[in-house]
């Protein structure tokens, strides 16, 4: 059985008293420390910049030719906090209770506590920084209520709020590059972890530029890598968005946990043709205001704007009167499956619901919608050639976030000692289904407030220690893997593209492991996803050579690794016979076709423990235990 | 749709460049311009030819990855657009398209479409942050920012780092970018403990990298986020300011 490490004691003082009882490096010790930090997006950038400013050095890489690109920037809606600034009855125990129930129960309390207790330090911090949130007019932050919340506690700027957070932590990592406290590799990719006598010792990266394998070693090493829906292909991940980081430490000793905890995003722009590289999300914040329908008659042809009201389905206000248009995201996403499945989609391809605004327009003014949403407005009218102030738009969901990922204890450490994961790249806080606004918080929580002091407990005892050298045969034989696998990919001189063989996979995956999953879909890509991964090995074609710029021979890599993700994806969905969140098992559903939980067999994390390619994953399992919220049916009606 | 492409090929940052011709065919005119470089990439490598690289991520005009020059212009035709963000029916059936990569001395070519905009952070590092430590900030409210210097602040920081400012510049100029990092710092209460040593020690990285303004204002009409020359003018205003003052207390 795993231990998560959780320290003893009431929920409320756990954290801090934690943080006493923890080993410390004095100050002036921690410069004899030196850390890898993988991955510059929110909870990297941050973790860096911590680490570097409390005097460690630090080590950053990250694959982007900046440090300001990773996907984080383009979360849109905004940032939770408990800070209660509009007296609606805001706590730091709502914010933990509301991020466990909308996880349906499927995450770990203590953590998910000590999240809603740092999340107010980050809005000081972020503010300090310069981050333009938005403000009212007196001067003071403002506030919304965002996806599925029923206080105010969401803070934004404009719709980039993601953008404005990670280039504050950008800054802070920059400030940090000037001061010399870390030393910063863009343009780098990580391609393995290296583990020397059970340890977590180094890493070997390789230069997209010019191609050149080096090896880099610590005393430590953290994965902000991010999380793994581009394995669905189309996804509203970015293009280069990956697993290898994460699922080259899971091969090398790591666990993965709860795999098939995937979220598919409501409101994302339906895609127009079989070529779409991606999907574009709109921002669920746009759900506050726009009104969620679908003619009741699958056969309209009437343009929206002339079926009048009696003829429309308001299908979520009418099921869910309490929430309406605002309830989570996997119970949103579900709804919308249900309506195009039963015919009565919208647009060209009937592959989409309407998210109308035409009563918001006429409540609060065109130009109060346009203050809120101008720049989503624009960007749905570049993508689609429609006006949302005069039609109204067209959503679908798409893959989106992803709870799993690898285990981490209360420490933030994976199953290898002195290998840590934050941010979407660890499974900890979300449970089954993550709320809304709440994966800025997470990202940074982990990198500001949480693993610069869970570090030093690991590190204390090492004082006096250098790290490994890295001309150990760890080093050499994952170097050599490295160069082998790359080696592979271009000697193959097969058929077929990466991006043909990704689709492919995406396919399989969406169709068995998507918004619905059952017992039959997930046996039959469980055959297919093998099968196509040996044609995907036999019959790549990568051209060109190793030495430069070569971004087929990239994408090759991290294909073969989202290819044994998604046979590890598929068999996690498959043991969990039950429904929670985002998984859900048609088997186990109420009579009136919501999630049921079986908190009998599955209050639990399953982590799972690689054995090797072709043979059966272990799992092993970390027992939930709900002290101070209460296992209920999620009902939001 | 069918179109004609002129695509600048290069090999290497030190290799000779020059422009090869290929078709796009049967192109939906609601796909994205980069997919339809995607697909030309698929039949490219059918036929056995290296894909062409071009910078992309996000392709949701939010990360500042992509840009190219299409016909001569920063990010294309379309304006307050990223070249991820142009959809194909902007364009016409029987177009040619001419697509090179940034050209300034600021940028070296990596590779085809592909440029080094690593002078960009250099600015940053120079002094584009608030020097705060992780938890030692105040209340978040205990500094009220006016709406209007809010608002402001992010007009300014909505800038994306491509660099298409830069690009569209026939001086290679920087201005744009840096002004509107410290517009941004410099117009909050927060940002004013460092505000003219950061102008300074930030325009004087940028003098380094890039070209000089001669506000021919090409840099405003290219970006894809609308970020005005005002802030130019602010900056300049601020490295005045800073020059004096520094040099009184030197
Ligand atoms: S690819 Fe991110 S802005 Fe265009």
């Amino acid at each position: 059985m795993l231990d998560a490490k959780t320290p003893e004691g009431p929920i409320e003082t756990k954290w801090e008293n934690h943080k006493f009882d923890m080993k410390l490096v004095n100050p002036a010790n921690k410069r004899k420390f030196e850390i890898i930090v993988v991955g510059t997006g929110l909870a990297g950038a941050s973790a860096a910049a911590t680490l570097g400013e409390l005097g460690y050095r630090v080590k950053a890489f990250t694959y982007h030719d900046s440090a300001r690109r990773a996907h984080s920037i383009a979360a849109q809606g905004g940032i939770n906090a408990a800070k209660n600034y509009h007296s609606d009855g805001d706590s730091i125990f709502r914010l933990f209770y509301d991020t466990v129930k909308g996880g349906d129960y499927r995450s770990r309390e203590a953590n998910v506590y000590r999240l809603a207790e740092v999340s107010n330090n980050i809005i000081d911090q972020c503010v300090a920084q310069g981050v333009p949130f938005a403000r009212e007019y007196g001067g003071l932050l403002d506030n919304r209520s965002f996806g599925g919340a029923q206080v105010s506690r969401t803070f934004y700027a404009r719709g980039q709020t993601g953008q404005q957070l990670l280039l504050g932590a950008y800054q802070a990592l920059s400030r940090q590059v000037k001061a010399g406290t870390v030393e910063l590799h863009t343009g780098l990719e990580m391609l393995d972890v290296v583990v020397v006598d059970g340890k977590a010792a180094g890493i070997i990266v390789r230069d997209l530029n010019t191609g050149e394998i080096s090896r880099h070693s610590a005393h430590a090493v953290v994965l902000g890598t991010g999380g793994y829906s581009n394995a669905f292909y189309l996804s509203t991940m970015a293009m280069s968005s990956n697993v290898t980081a994460a699922w080259r430490a899971h091969r090398k000793g790591a666990f993965f946990a709860n795999p098939c905890f995937t979220q598919i995003h409501p409101t994302a722009i339906p895609s127009s043709d079989e070529f779409q590289s991606k999907l574009t999300l709109m921002s669920e914040s746009l759900r506050n205001d726009g009104r969620i329908w679908v003619p009741k008659d699958p056969d309209e042809t009437r343009a929206p704007g002339d079926i009048p009201e009696e003829d429309r389905d308001y299908y979520l206000e009418v099921k869910y009167p309490a929430f309406g248009n605002l309830v989570p995201r996997d119970v949103a996403s579900r709804n919308a499956k249900t309506q195009v499945d039963a015919g009565k989609g919208v647009g060209p391809l009937k592959n989409g619901v309407f998210l109308d605004f035409a009563d918001a327009i006429g409540r609060l003014g065109r130009d109060a919608v346009a203050d809120k949403y101008g720049n989503l407005f624009e960007m749905y009218e570049r993508i689609t050639g429609e006006d949302p102030y005069q039609v109204p738009m067209r959503i679908y969901p798409a893959p989106h976030y992803t709870m799993g990922g690898l285990w981490v204890d209360y420490h933030l450490q994976t199953t290898i000692p002195g290998l840590f994961a934050i941010g979407e790249a660890n499974f900890s806080d979300h449970g089954a289904n993550r709320l809304g606004a709440s994966a800025l918080m997470q990202g940074l929580a982990d990198g500001y407030f949480v693993l610069p002091y869970t570090i030093g407990d690991y590190l204390a005892p090492q004082l006096g220690s250098t790290p490994v050298d890295t001309s150990a045969s760890e080093f050499d034989q994952a170097e050599a893997d490295v160069k082998a696998q790359v080696d592979r990919f271009l000697a193959t001189n097969g058929t077929r593209s990466v991006d043909w063989f990704h689709r492919e996979l995406g396919k399989i995956l969406w169709d068995h492991c998507g918004m619905e999953r059952s017992e039959a879909g997930l046996e039959k890509a469980l055959s297919e996803i093998p099968a196509l991964r040996e044609e995907f090995e036999q019959d790549v074609r990568v051209l060109g050579s190793a030495e430069t710029l070569n971004s087929s021979l990239e994408k090759a890599g991290r294909v073969a690794d989202f290819f044994e993700l998604a046979e590890l994806m598929c068999r996690d969905a498959l043991t969990r016979r039950e429904s929670c969140g985002g998984h859900f098992r048609v088997e186990s559903q109420t009579e009136e076709g919501e999630a049921l939980r079986d908190d009998d067999d599955f209050a639990h994390v399953s982590a799972w423990e690689w054995t090797g390619q072709g043979s059966e994953p272990v799992e092993h399992r970390e027992p939930l235990e709900f002290e101070y919220v209460k296992l209920t049916q999620r009902s939001y009606k | 749709m069918n179109l004609t492409l002129r695509v600048w090929r290069q090999a290497g940052p030190d290799a000779p460049g020059r422009f090869e011709t290929y078709e796009a065919t049967d192109i939906s005119p609601d796909s994205s311009f980069l997919e339809m470089l995607d697909l030309v990439n698929e039949d490219l490598i059918g036929q056995g030819e290296e894909p062409i690289e071009f910078m992309h991520d996000c392709r949701e005009g939010i990360c500042g990855t992509c840009g190219m020059m299409i016909n001569g212009r920063a990010h294309g035709p379309q304006s307050m657009t990223a070249t991820c963000q142009l959809h194909m029916r902007t364009f016409q059936d029987g177009d040619e398209l001419v697509l090179e990569p940034w050209r300034a001395s600021g940028f070296p070519i990596v590779k085809d479409l592909v440029v080094d905009r690593s002078a960009f952070d250099r600015i940053i590092e120079a002094g584009g942050y608030i020097s705060i430590d992780t938890g030692s900030a105040p209340d978040a409210n205990l500094i009220p920012v006016a709406k209007q210097d809010a608002d402001l602040a992010m007009d300014a920081a909505a800038c994306i780092g491509c660099g298409a400012c830069v690009a569209a510049c026939p001086n290679g100029a920087g201005q744009l970018f840096t002004s509107a990092k410290l517009a941004q710092l410099n117009t909050l209460p927060q940002g004013q403990p460092e505000r003219y040593e950061r102008t300074e020690a930030m325009v004087e990285v940028m003098e380094e990298h890039f070209g000089s303004c001669t506000n021919m204002g090409e840099c405003e009409a290219a970006c894809p986020k609308g970020i005005s020359i005002d802030f130019i003018a602010m900056m300049n205003r601020d490295y005045r300011k800073a020059k004096f003052r520094n040099r009184r207390s030197a």
